[in-house]
């Protein structure tokens, strides 16, 4: 092996053009797959940072009927918080959310929205509900940035809610925009009007009640709870998972086709150099090496190609990735309207497995690449081709 | 000197598949060969010299009889042992020099000894000393697309040396070059026969080559048709 090393090091070293080619060509390859595994890595890690934070803590029960997908179950998901329960929210373990149904009238408009209480006392989400412990007459609401422009309103801004209580009453009350708050998590964002829980249960006729439990990241579950289903973050999260993982598949297609033409590039070298060298190859044979010899060196020849593309690939590579990697990718302008939780700016994350795992792929291929066209010299004759003759 | 047999060949025949039908290159061959010899096949085109050469090289296999290279019979060794004979106890020159054109000189002649792992230091010294036999001392870095046709050649013949084998097979060595340079080539082989007891076989119908040699093995249509020895080398020796 190291001989084949050694040997194969000379031949590339002395056709520096074709190698140059090869090696660079490969190592495109090398850095777009980390920079584009990063970068969704990077989402990733964001993503579900940002949803653990504003959205779902360290896990939620959810009340057994509730259904987030079909708005019907909405209005059988609640139920009397148990002393057990009150006494995690004591302990700062858990905030109850209740989630009702209503209509807001924005500057004459109608829009359906869903009303969520929150206790404004709560430190377990990162949603700003200390803004809603204010005294008014008015409902205080807190909404996100996509709610607002969506609907025209500004902090300050009055607007009518209009719902149905617990026995089927309809109901109105003027409401004020208290706060706007601006989140990468879509999903406190749109269409929902926060408001505090206290004031929600009163207008539901729902005292003591919740639809859902937030837990803290600290606690995670906290055990089970008669009426109520835990999920845990890799439920919460599987949208995000699925998400990236489609991204994934198709971030893979693009460095796919990279890959596929360095190999290209190599697999050409490879079937050139055997039909060019065949002196070369009889001579090795005659100096005393086997045909498996042969083909171990020419396998190795091709495979270099992807250390040397490691090492260049990291020469220009890790300047690259990693003033990207400090200053982040800007999404483009309306990136937060998609409806999936992204970040303005996504910090690619490169892990140590990420460039193991991508110099192992491309290493593995490429001596794959190589071996296959190499296979062919030990079908050689020896004599031909120290000849040269084509064979 | 020793002068024991190292090549032994008995009613040797080998055929050439040609179509449906076989081309017989080599019949009822009997040769021995004795350690120190300066012998040549000689004849003209497809008499079955390289053929022959090739057999006795382990690089190509026979059809009938019985080849044994220092007692080794080549006709049963294995990939490997085929491999390990050419390495350890034979040395090649080529109508065409077959250097590898993207190494240098010095790594031309380095390349038998890295195949036989030998330690840094003494590949250092024996490539330096193959150079000196040939005198091409001043062109170590120099690569085969810089010498002349000559100074190929003699990077061949120390390579084929430089590992001090047993037997060194040369094709037609000077078919490539002109009268000066393949004289001072023979005189170089025939030197190194001398002091280092390398039996020296050579394919050749060069007149040049032939006025060299001790024995002179004739082939017509894969037969042998005459087998003398020279006593008297009037231009060599």
């Amino acid at each position: 092996m190291k001989l084949a090393l050694k040997l194969a090091y000379r031949n590339l070293a002395g056709a520096p053009l074709r190698t140059f080619l090869n090696v660079f060509v490969l190592s495109l390859s090398f850095v777009m797959i980390i920079w584009n595994k990063g970068l969704l890595s990077g989402w990733d890690k964001q993503a579900r940072r940002d949803t653990i934070n504003w959205e779902i803590g360290g896990g939620q029960y959810w009340h057994e009927n509730y259904d987030p997908y079909d708005p019907f179950t909405i209005e059988d998901s609640h139920t009397e918080l148990s002393q057990a329960i009150l006494n995690e929210e004591k302990l700062g373990y858990v905030t109850p959310i209740l989630i009702a149904q209503a209509t807001m009238y924005p500057q004459g408009r109608i829009q359906n929205v869903l009303l969520k209480g929150i206790n404004p006392e709560q430190t377990i989400l990162e949603l700003p509900s200390s803004y809603l412990n204010i005294d008014i007459d008015e409902i205080p609401v807190c909404i996100g940035k996509r709610t607002a422009e969506a609907n025209h309103l500004n902090v300050g801004d009055y607007f009518t809610i209009r719902w149905r209580d617990k026995n089927g009453t309809f109901d109105a009350a003027e409401a004020k925009i208290v706060h706007i708050f601006k989140t990468n998590v879509p999903a406190i964002d749109n269409g929902i009007l926060w408001i505090p829980l206290e004031t929600l249960r009163t207008m539901m006729q729902m005292p003591d009640e919740a639809t859902l439990l937030v837990t803290s990241q600290e606690k995670e579950s906290l055990g089970t709870f008669k009426g109520w289903i835990f999920k845990d973050h890799y439920y919460l999260l599987t949208a995000i998972r699925e998400m990236i993982e489609m991204k994934s598949i198709g971030g893979s297609i693009f460095y796919l086709i990279l890959l596929l033409l360095a190999m290209l590039a190599i697999f050409d070298t490879q079937v050139l150099s055997i039909f060019r060298r065949q002196k070369e190859i009889g001579t090795h044979i005659a100096l005393g090496m086997t045909q498996k010899q042969v083909v171990g060196l020419f396998t190795v020849e091709g495979a270099m190609h992807s250390v040397l593309a490691a090492i260049l690939g990291a020469v220009y590579g890790i300047p690259l990735l990693g003033l990207q990697a400090v200053k982040g990718w800007t999404m483009p302008v309306g990136t937060d309207d998609y409806g999936f939780t992204i970040a303005d700016t996504i910090y690619p994350a490169y892990s140590l497995a990420l460039v193991l795992g991508t110099t192992l792929l491309i290493l593995i291929t490429t001596t794959i690449v190589s071996y296959i066209p190499a296979r062919r010299i030990s079908k050689m004759k020896p004599t031909d081709a120290i000849r040269g003759k084509i064979q | 000197m020793n002068n024991s047999i190292i090549i032994q060949i008995k009613n040797l025949k080998k055929d050439f598949p040609i179509g449906k039908g076989v081309f017989t290159a080599l019949q009822n061959i009997n040769i021995s060969i004795k350690a120190g010899e300066f012998l040549g096949l000689i004849g003209p085109s497809g008499s079955g010299k390289t053929t022959l050469l090739n057999i006795i090289g382990s690089l190509d296999i026979r059809t009938e009889g019985e080849v044994t290279v220092l007692d080794k019979n080549v006709s049963t060794l294995s990939q490997i042992e085929a491999a390990n004979l050419r390495s350890v106890y034979l040395g090649f020159i080529f109508q065409t020099y077959n250097l590898l054109p993207v190494y240098t000189v010095f790594e031309n002649v380095e390349l038998p000894l890295l195949l036989l792992k030998q330690p840094q230091a003494e590949r250092k010294k024996a490539v330096e000393d193959a150079l000196e036999w040939v005198g091409l001392e001043d062109k170590i870095n120099s690569r085969p697309a810089q010498l002349s046709g000559g100074e190929c050649q003699r990077v061949s013949i120390a390579r084929a040396m430089v590992k001090k084998p047993k037997i060194v097979l040369a094709d037609e060595p000077t078919a490539n070059l002109d009268a000066e340079n393949s004289h001072h080539i023979l005189k170089t082989m025939e030197s190194l026969n001398s002091e280092l007891n390398t039996t020296f076989i050579f394919a050749t119908h060069d007149e040049k080559v032939i006025q060299y040699l001790q024995r002179k093995i004739s082939l017509v249509d894969g037969q042998v048709v005459n087998d003398e020895k020279v006593t008297n080398i009037p231009i060599g020796g």
